[in-house]
C-alpha cells in the first residue's frame, strides 16, 4: 500500500514536471509561429508592390529588335549599299558549358581566325545574359552543313539568320561608301550602348560613319513573357523599329565605273561635281579596295597588307590625298590679280623663258625652257599664259602680290580649307603664307618662295576635293557650294549649301576662261590633245606637280624612288563652258605631268554630256 | 409533432454516439486526423500547381497519401505499453541500419542516403525519425524523472551518436529533425534548466570549430547566402531570391491558383517539394498562409493536449517528443523558404512532394493517436 502510495506520489510528481514542460512548450510555439506568421504577412502585405516589381522584371524580359540599317542608291536609284540575309553563327556562353572548348571545337570546324575570337569577346560585354553573341558571319552552305552534322556536340551554338551589309558594286565605291564593321570596343562610348543594344555593326570610315546616325534607324522594343531559362513564351507588347534613313546620292554610279576605267591603275583621284548645287557625282581613288571585306572581320593579314602598302590603298586620296596643286592655281590668281589691278587684260610680261627677282642672280626656270630652250614668247598676255601654262608669267604676278596677300586670294577660292564634304577625316591642305611660315617652320618669308608657291609648288598642298570646289567658283562665275555626296535622306532633298563667293567683274571671268578654253582647243594650249572629237565646249587648266611619293612607309628604294619621284598630273575641267553642267578635277600620281589626267577628264565629261536625262 | 422531433433527434444523436464509438475502436482522433486530411486534400492542389499540372505527380502523391494514412491507422491501433516494449529493439534497428548505410549505401549527388534490398529502397534516417524519440522515452521513463546525470549523459550520446551518422551522410535536414526529437524527449523528461541553457551556451561557442570543420561547403554557402542573397544571385542566392519574391508578389489575395509567375515560369526551384509554400504564398496570397497555420496551429494545439492528457511519462514524454519535432520540421522549412533560415532540406509536412517523409510522420502521428484514445490509467485501475 505505502509502495502504492510512492507510485502514485511518483506519478503525480512526474505528471507535475512533464506538464510543466508542456507549458513552456506551448508558450515557445505561439511564440515563434506568431514570428513567422508576422515574416509572411511582412513579406506579403508590407512589401508586396516591391515584390510583385521583382516578380514582373524576373517574368518580363525587354527585348531589343533592331532596325534595318537605310540603304544607300545612286542618282538613279542603283544600290550601292543593301542590307542581304545570310547566317551566322552565335555562341549563348551559359549554355555552353565549358565555353573555351567549344570554341576550340568551332575553331577545328571552321578555322575561326584571332579577330572572330577578339570580336566575340568585346561583343560579349556588351550583351545582356542569357543572349547569343555572334561569332562568325556569313556561313557559308558547306559550314552550315558541318555545324547541322556537329550540332550536338556543340552546346550553345545557334546559327542566326539576319541580315547583312553588302556593297553591290564592290571596291568601285569603297573610299566613298566606306564600310560597317563589328563594333569594337572603341567605336562607341559609355552614353551610346543603349542605343546600340542588338546592334552588331556601325559605320567605320565614309559615307557609313559619316551618316551613321540617320542610317542606324531606331531601336524597336518587344515585352516579352520568359521563363526561367529565357526562353520566350509570349509577347506581351512591341514597339516596331524605326528603320534607317535612305541615302540618295548624287553620284552617278556609271560615270564612277567611267572615272575608274578611265583611271586604269594609275593611282590618283577623280572627283566630279554639279557646280550647280556641289553634289559629287563621281569619287575615285585608285588604289581601291573592296569594303564587303571589312564587313566582318577581316582578317589580320589582309588589313596588314592594305595598310602596310606603299601605295596607300586605304588613303582616300579624294579628301585625304595632299598634292601641290601646281599650275591648276592659275586661272585663281589671274582672277584675283585682275581684281586687286596688279595687271589688266593686256599687261604682257616678256618671257625668256626665266625670272629673276631684281638684284638676285637666281633665274626661275619657265616648264617651257626644258622643252624649247626658249620662252613661250617674247611677251605673254593673261590668257595665253593661262592656255599655256606660262611660269614666267605668274612669277612676275606672284612677286607683285606678295605671298600674303597671294594667299588671301587663293583662300577665296577654298585653297587649304576644309570643304566640309560629308565625309570623315578631310584634309585640309596646306595655303603657306608668312605668318604660315613662322609658326610651323618658325623662320620668315623669302621673296623666292612666293614666285614658287605663285606656281602652286613649295609649301603649298591641295586635296582633289577642294581643286574641284575651286575649279566650280571658276565655272559658276564665283559660286560654289559645300560638296555633298548626299542629295537626299528618305526623299527629302537636302538643301545646297553655299560655301563661298568670288566677286569680280565679268569682263574678268571672260578672259579667265578664254584662257581655259583655250587650254583645251588653241593649238599651243597645254591639253590641246584632248580636243578632237569634242562635241561641246570644254574649259581646263592642266597641272604639273613636282614631289616625292606620297607613301607613307619611306625606306629608301633605289629601285622604286625613280618611280614614286616623278611629277604628279593634275587636269581641272568644266563643261559646256556657256552652262557647265559638270567639273572635274582629276590627280595622277607620279604619271609624268597633266597629259596624263585630261583623258580621264575627257572620258568623264563624254559621258556626261552625251548621256541621256 | 414533438415526439417525431425528438425521435429524429434520438436517432440523430445515437447515430452519432455509433460513429464516436467506431471512431474510439479504431482509434482516431479527429482533432489531429481532420486537420491532416485538410493539409493533404489542400496540397494536393497546390502541389499540382506547382509540378506544372503534372497528373502523374499528383497521383503518386495520393498513393503516397493513402499509404501513409492507412500506415497511421495501423500504428494507431498499438497499446502505449507496447511501443514502450518495442522501442529498444527499433532503435537498435535503426541505428544498425544507419552503420550499413555507412557501408553498403547507395546514393545520388555525392549524398548516401539509401540502403537498398533489391525490391525497396529506402532511406534508414526515416526509421530514426520515428525510432528516437520512442527510445528516448524508453530510457527516461525508466528511472524517475527528472533523470539523474547518467542518464542524461547516456541520452546525449543516443542522440548524438545516430544524429552524427545521418550528418555525415550528409543530410543537414533530418540529422537536426532527429536530433531535436531526441532532444525534445530529455527536456520532456525534465531536465535541469540549468543544463539546458549551458548546452545552449555551449552550442553558440562551438559554431566557430562547427563552421571550420564540420559544415561542408555548401552548408556554409547557404548561411553566408542567407545574410546577402544578391551576393550570388544566381548562384546559391537564386533560391532565397526567388522564394521571396513568389511569396511577397502574392499579396493578400494571390495570383490566384495555377497564375503564380515564379511558379509556372520555373523561376522557384523546388517548387513542389521543400519550397512549396513559396508556391502556395504565391498563388492564393497571405489568406492562404494564414489558413495553413491556422492547420498547423490546430494540430499542434492538439498536440499538446494529447501530451498534457497522457496517462505515463513515457507517453508524454513520446508524445512531447514527437510533436516538438513536428513543430521544429515545420519552422525550419517556413523559415529557410522566407529567408530567415539557412536553405537545410527540410520539407513542409504533409504538403511538399515525397512518399518517406509523409509515411514517418504518419507513423509519428499514429503514435500520437495511440497515445491520445488510450484509456484512462485511473480507470484501468478501478
Amino acid at each position: 500500500m505505502a509502495r502504492q502510495l510512492n507510485q502514485m506520489q511518483d506519478w503525480a510528481r512526474e505528471t507535475r514536471i512533464t506538464q510543466g514542460r508542456v507549458t513552456v512548450l506551448a508558450a515557445m510555439m505561439i511564440l515563434v509561429m506568431l514570428g513567422l506568421l508576422y515574416r509572411y504577412f511582412s513579406l506579403q502585405v508590407i512589401q508586396t508592390e516591391e515584390y510583385r516589381a521583382q516578380s514582373d522584371r524576373n517574368r518580363i524580359a525587354v527585348r531589343t529588335v533592331a532596325p534595318t540599317r537605310g540603304v544607300i542608291v545612286d542618282r538613279s536609284g542603283n544600290f550601292l549599299a543593301v542590307n542581304q540575309p545570310s547566317f551566322t553563327l552565335a555562341i549563348t556562353p551559359e549554355r555552353a558549358g565549358d565555353l573555351d572548348s567549344v570554341l576550340e571545337a568551332l575553331s577545328d570546324l571552321l578555322g575561326l581566325t584571332g579577330i572572330d575570337i577578339e570580336l566575340f569577346t568585346e561583343a560579349r560585354k556588351r550583351r545582356r545574359p542569357m543572349s547569343p553573341v555572334p561569332l562568325k558571319y556569313r556561313l557559308t552552305d558547306k559550314e552550315l552543313a558541318v555545324l547541322a552534322v556537329n550540332k550536338h556536340e556543340l552546346p550553345g551554338v545557334s546559327v542566326l539568320s539576319e541580315l547583312t551589309r553588302h556593297y553591290p558594286e564592290g571596291d568601285l565605291l569603297g573610299h566613298a561608301l566606306g564600310y560597317v564593321g563589328r563594333i569594337g570596343i572603341d567605336d562607341i562610348d559609355e552614353s551610346e550602348k543603349e542605343a546600340y543594344r542588338g546592334i552588331s555593326h556601325i559605320g567605320k570610315v565614309g559615307l557609313e560613319a559619316y551618316y551613321e546616325d540617320v542610317l542606324k534607324g531606331g531601336l524597336g522594343v518587344s515585352r516579352v513573357e520568359t521563363n526561367a531559362r529565357g526562353v520566350e513564351l509570349d509577347v506581351i507588347d512591341r514597339i516596331e523599329p524605326v528603320p534607317g534613313a535612305e541615302l540618295t546620292l548624287h553620284l552617278d554610279v556609271e560615270l564612277q565605273r567611267v572615272a575608274a576605267s578611265a583611271m586604269g591603275n594609275m593611282r590618283g583621284a577623280v572627283v566630279a561635281m554639279d557646280p550647280k548645287n556641289g553634289g559629287v557625282l563621281s569619287a575615285v581613288s585608285n588604289p581601291r579596295y573592296d569594303p564587303n571585306k571589312f564587313v566582318n572581320g577581316i582578317s589580320f593579314s589582309d588589313y596588314a597588307e592594305l595598310r602596310d602598302s606603299r601605295d596607300a590603298p586605304l588613303l582616300n586620296r579624294v579628301i585625304q590625298g595632299q598634292y601641290p596643286p601646281a599650275s591648276t592655281i592659275k586661272p585663281m590668281l589671274g582672277l584675283a590679280g585682275l581684281n586687286r589691278d596688279l595687271i589688266t587684260i593686256d599687261t604682257a610680261i616678256p618671257d625668256p623663258g626665266y625670272y629673276q627677282l631684281p638684284g638676285d642672280p637666281r633665274r626661275y626656270r619657265d616648264w617651257i625652257l626644258r622643252v624649247r630652250g626658249t620662252g613661250h614668247a617674247e611677251e605673254m598676255n593673261l590668257r595665253d599664259s593661262i592656255a599655256q601654262s606660262c611660269d614666267v608669267y605668274f612669277y612676275e604676278l606672284a612677286n607683285r602680290f606678295g605671298i600674303d596677300a597671294l594667299a588671301e586670294s587663293l583662300d577665296a577660292f577654298g585653297i587649304g580649307s576644309l570643304t566640309g564634304v560629308d565625309l570623315p577625316s578631310e584634309k585640309r591642305g596646306i595655303l603657306p603664307s608668312s605668318e604660315w611660315k613662322r609658326r610651323v617652320i618658325g623662320s620668315s618669308w623669302y621673296g623666292g618662295e612666293t614666285l614658287i608657291v605663285g606656281i602652286g609648288q613649295g609649301y603649298m598642298l591641295a586635296t582633289p576635293m577642294q581643286l574641284a570646289v575651286a575649279t566650280t567658283a571658276l565655272a559658276t562665275r564665283g559660286n560654289a557650294f559645300k560638296p555633298s555626296f548626299v542629295a537626299a535622306v528618305d526623299g527629302m532633298p537636302v538643301q545646297p549649301e553655299p560655301l563661298l563667293s568670288v566677286p569680280a567683274a565679268t569682263e574678268y571671268w571672260d578672259e579667265v576662261s578664254a584662257g581655259m578654253v583655250d587650254t583645251v582647243s588653241s593649238v599651243r594650249g597645254t591639253a590641246f590633245g584632248m580636243r578632237s572629237g569634242l562635241t561641246y565646249s570644254v574649259a581646263g587648266k592642266t597641272g604639273t606637280a613636282q614631289v616625292v611619293g606620297i607613301a607613307q612607309d619611306a625606306t629608301y628604294d633605289e629601285e622604286a624612288l625613280s618611280e614614286y619621284q616623278r611629277n604628279h598630273g593634275w587636269f581641272i575641267a568644266y563643261a559646256p563652258v556657256e552652262n557647265p553642267e559638270i567639273v572635274v578635277a582629276v590627280l595622277t600620281e607620279n604619271s609624268g605631268g597633266g597629259s596624263t589626267a585630261y583623258p580621264v577628264a575627257r572620258a568623264m565629261l563624254d559621258y556626261w554630256m552625251s548621256r541621256d536625262e | 409533432m414533438s415526439n417525431d422531433f425528438s425521435r429524429v433527434a434520438e436517432v440523430s444523436s445515437r447515430e452519432l454516439g455509433a460513429r464516436i464509438r467506431l471512431l474510439r475502436v479504431l482509434h482516431i482522433d479527429l482533432w489531429l486526423s481532420v486537420p491532416l486530411l485538410l493539409l493533404s486534400i489542400g496540397g494536393l492542389f497546390v502541389l499540382y500547381s506547382a509540378s506544372g499540372l503534372s497528373d502523374a505527380m499528383l497521383s503518386a502523391q495520393m498513393r503516397n497519401i493513402a499509404v501513409a494514412m492507412t500506415v497511421l491507422l495501423i500504428t494507431a491501433q498499438f497499446r502505449v505499453e507496447t511501443l514502450r516494449g518495442v522501442s529498444p529493439y527499433i532503435f537498435a534497428l535503426a541505428t544498425l541500419l544507419l552503420v550499413a548505410v555507412v557501408f553498403f549505401g547507395v546514393g545520388a549527388k555525392g549524398a548516401q542516403r539509401w540502403l537498398s534490398l533489391g525490391f525497396i529502397r529506402f532511406q534508414p534516417s526515416e526509421v530514426m525519425k520515428v525510432a528516437m524519440p520512442l527510445a528516448l522515452a524508453w530510457w527516461l521513463s525508466k528511472k524517475a524523472l527528472p533523470p539523474d546525470f547518467r542518464s542524461i549523459a547516456l541520452a546525449f550520446v543516443m542522440v548524438a551518436l545516430p544524429s552524427g551518422l545521418i550528418l555525415q551522410q550528409p543530410d543537414l535536414g533530418t540529422s537536426l529533425l532527429v536530433a531535436t526529437s531526441g532532444l525534445a524527449a530529455i527536456y520532456m523528461a525534465g531536465i535541469q534548466w540549468r543544463y539546458i541553457f549551458s548546452t545552449i551556451v555551449l552550442a553558440l561557442l562551438s559554431i566557430w570549430p562547427a563552421w571550420i570543420f564540420v559544415l561542408k561547403d555548401y552548408q556554409k554557402q547557404r548561411v553566408l547566402t542567407l545574410f546577402n542573397p544578391e551576393s550570388d544571385r544566381l548562384g546559391a542566392g537564386w533560391n532565397i531570391i526567388q522564394s521571396k519574391t513568389a511569396i511577397g508578389s502574392g499579396g493578400w489575395e494571390g495570383l490566384g491558383w495555377t497564375q503564380g509567375s515564379q511558379a509556372q515560369l520555373d523561376f522557384l526551384p523546388e517548387g513542389h517539394t521543400d519550397f512549396i509554400i513559396a508556391v502556395l504564398a504565391e498563388e492564393f496570397g497571405f489568406r492562404g498562409v494564414l489558413l495553413l497555420f491556422l492547420i498547423y496551429a490546430v494540430i499542434l494545439g492538439r498536440g499538446l493536449v494529447i501530451t498534457w492528457k497522457a496517462q505515463s511519462s513515457f507517453a508524454r514524454m513520446l508524445a512531447g517528443a514527437l510533436v516538438a519535432s513536428f513543430f521544429f520540421g515545420l519552422v525550419v522549412n517556413l523559415g529557410m523558404v522566407s529567408g530567415l533560415l539557412p536553405v537545410v532540406g527540410v520539407p513542409l509536412p504533409m504538403v511538399s512532394y515525397g512518399g518517406t517523409a509523409m509515411v514517418s510522420m504518419m507513423i509519428a502521428f499514429g503514435m500520437l493517436m495511440a497515445i491520445s484514445t488510450e484509456r484512462p490509467v485511473t480507470r484501468a485501475m478501478r
